[in-house]
């Protein structure tokens, strides 16, 4: 038993034995941070779908189930299509600058054949799925030209899935990455970059 | 016999503290001789935390966590278990219970200053535990896997959606692990629900114990007994806990429970406020409830989320509503303690703020509306505005100080106002506005020009 210690060196391994747990601990994090990652199979699952729309009236829409989530298919009669572009005034992001979309949506129509609209039925706000509300069923507000409603905090959105100005969405609805097989069938999940 | 017991006792207490324990938090705790109807809740919220330990444990034997089984198997539970209905029913209305027990303790602290020196500790591991609790009633909602259940879920979850920098959505998936909320977020929310939340209640409200034995317990009329003492160390205004206020509390317990009881049997889901109608429907991913609102507990926050047209700015405001209870020690740093000796000027504040804190809490659980959004955005306002006149009243301001207030006050106002202007409800804003003019003209321009906010001689000693 000695009476003198060497601080300096009994500090040194305090610290040293502190940074090595540290380190122990944080990478014994790892695993149970990674657990809560979608499993193989929740990935599995959330592979692309594929859609027949050769029966698609016009005017009509579609609600399929991709990765659990609500897939619109909207079949836009020539009307609607026209309509479109005379409310750009009232949207947040008419142009759809925001990344919201694949590159080959990013048009006018928000879609790669004009008619048909691919959107994710979620609202961008939190999560809830709007309504699709015609322009004579139930005005929301004058000039309302048709579109979705969401039904939790009033977020409207035109029939190319735009948001309007002053809603608490903060973007427009998501088009999901999607191609067409051919004339009557749709892949959703997947498009031409990564299928 | 008595020897008997008298010697395990002996040697118990040669192994383990236990008259040690009981003497230190009970026998010879010495709390103030005037506590009043106010001081029954701290012990009522321990009492619901064993009324909804032990339902929980009961109701995890018969639940299923699985997106597949849950909903059957609260139905399970419902009509076919023996009691079934009674242990569910009282876990529910436990849940509200504890909330409400806890806002009406949390009430007495802000009434009675408990969170000033020396409690700051105690207050902060107080709001550690009421934290805990909205995380604990949040998981527990998803269970039952009812229509509420889920999209009230995707509501929160999407919450942490509104993070900069694309953290958002990666973060929103880590948590639900999926691309929805689906089988894994539910049996997740499970564990979280009945081990690790709890885990992290039951210490804290050790620890919150624990700090208050430490600096002993405040009182109605906010002085320190424990700075007249008499010659055994004893505070002159205390009285051991036990068994005085063992036996008060007992009689709490007793009131308390036969309310309870009333819920549990006559109204369970209390109108629709306890357990929503839309959960008596399975969850369905692909239908949104016509009308969405959380469960009424948290209702005032989400009308202050709800009220702003900004998805990010409505989440900061939303957390820091809550949140900003942390800081209070350090934002009203008046010297007096008990609302009974500050001015006229603090009942009214506080009483504005419980009202606000119930209106908005209403608002919450309707449709959104346009009036109703603006009352919550201006209430909104008052509520944060409750904590800086607190911090203004901490001590007597010059009046260039308050003019200075003011004139930051409204032109942060003002600027939200033109921020979120629209032209058809310009009308509604400016009548709405006057609201929060009224507010400050009375509590700033009333405390330097009336006698409103003087504050009372404080007694030496509780009455």
């Amino acid at each position: 038993m000695t009476t003198d210690v060497d601080a300096g060196r009994r500090r040194f391994l305090t610290a040293s034995v502190a940074v090595v747990g540290g380190v122990a601990a944080a990478g014994a994090a790892i695993p149970f941070v990674a657990a809560w990652q979608p499993s193989e199979r929740a990935r599995a699952i959330g592979a692309p779908i594929e859609v027949d729309i050769s029966k698609m009236e016009p005017g009509q829409m579609l609600v399929e189930k991709w990765r659990g989530q609500p897939v619109w298919i909207v079949n836009r009669t020539p009307e609607v299509l026209q309509a479109l572009p005379g409310i750009d005034d009232r949207l947040r992001d008419p142009e759809s600058t925001q990344d919201q979309q694949p590159a080959y949506a990013r048009n006018e129509f928000r879609s790669i054949k004009p008619e048909l609209l691919v959107l994710i039925g979620i609202c961008t706000h939190l999560g809830c799925s709007p309504i699709k509300v015609n322009q004579d069923a139930a005005p929301l507000g004058a000039g309302w030209q048709g579109g979705f409603f969401c039904p939790c905090h009033g977020s409207t959105f035109d029939y190319a899935g735009r948001v309007y100005a002053g809603v608490p969405a903060p973007t427009n609805l998501v088009v999901p990455p999607h191609k067409y097989l051919s004339d009557t069938r749709i892949l959703i999940g997947a498009d031409e970059g990564s299928a | 016999m008595k020897a008997m017991l008298t010697g395990l006792l002996d040697w118990t207490d040669a192994r383990f503290p236990l008259s040690k324990l009981w003497n230190e938090h009970l026998a010879n705790y010495y709390a103030p001789k005037n506590f009043n109807f106010w001081y029954y809740f701290g012990s009522l919220a321990l009492l619901m935390l064993v009324i909804q330990i032990g339902s929980g444990i009961w109701l995890t034997m018969f639940y299923k966590p699985s997106a597949a089984e849950a909903f059957a198997s609260v139905e399970y539970i419902m009509r076919e278990v023996p009691m079934g209905w009674f242990i569910r029913y009282m876990h529910s209305t436990g849940g509200s219970f504890f909330f409400l027990v806890v806002y009406l303790h949390m009430f007495r602290g802000l009434m009675y200053g408990s969170y000033k020196n020396p409690r700051e500790l105690l207050w902060i591991l107080g709001m550690l535990i009421y934290l805990m609790m909205m995380v604990e009633g949040f998981f527990g909602y998803l269970l039952p896997w009812g229509q509420m259940s889920y999209w009230g879920a995707q509501v929160i979850i999407s919450l942490f959606g509104a993070l900069p920098f694309d953290l958002g959505d990666p973060l929103t998936l880590w948590i639900r692990g999926d691309y929805v909320i689906a089988d894994a977020t539910l049996n997740r929310f499970f564990a979280l629900h009945v081990a690790a939340v709890p885990l992290a209640l039951l210490a804290l409200v050790a620890a919150h114990v624990m700090a208050l034995h430490e600096v002993g317990s405040n009182n109605p009329d906010g002085i320190e007994i424990k700075k007249n003492k008499d010659a055994n160390g004893i505070p002159r205004d205390g009285i051991p806990f036990h068994p005085y206020y063992t036996v008060k509390d007992i009689w709490g317990v007793a009131v308390c429970l036969i309310l309870f009881a009333a819920v549990l049997f006559f109204a369970p889901t209390f109108f629709g406020y306890f357990i929503e109608q839309p959960n008596f429907v399975p969850a369905n991913p692909l239908k949104t409830p016509e009308h969405i609102a959380p469960v009424w507990y948290f209702t005032p926050y989400y009308a202050i989320l709800r009220a702003i047209p900004d998805k990010l700015t409505g989440v900061i405001a939303m957390f820091a509503s809550v949140l900003v209870f942390f800081v209070l020690p350090w934002l009203d740093r008046n010297p007096i303690k008990s609302v009974r000796y500050r001015g006229p000027m603090f009942k009214i504040l506080l009483g504005i703020f419980v009202i606000t804190f119930i209106v908005l809490g209403y608002l919450g659980t309707q449709s959104p509306t346009v009036a109703g959004s603006e009352l919550g955005f201006r209430l909104g306002e008052l509520y944060f505005s409750f904590f800086l006149i607190l911090w203004l009243h901490s001590k007597t301001r010059t009046a260039s100080f308050n003019y200075t207030v003011l004139g930051i006050v409204a032109v942060l106002f003002v600027f939200f106002d033109a921020m979120r202007f629209d032209a058809d409800k310009g009308m509604l804003m400016f009548v709405s506005s006057l609201l929060v003019i009224g507010y400050y003209v009375f509590f700033v321009l009333g405390s330097m020009y009336t006698k409103l906010n003087e504050p009372k001689p404080v007694p030496e000693r509780v009455t």
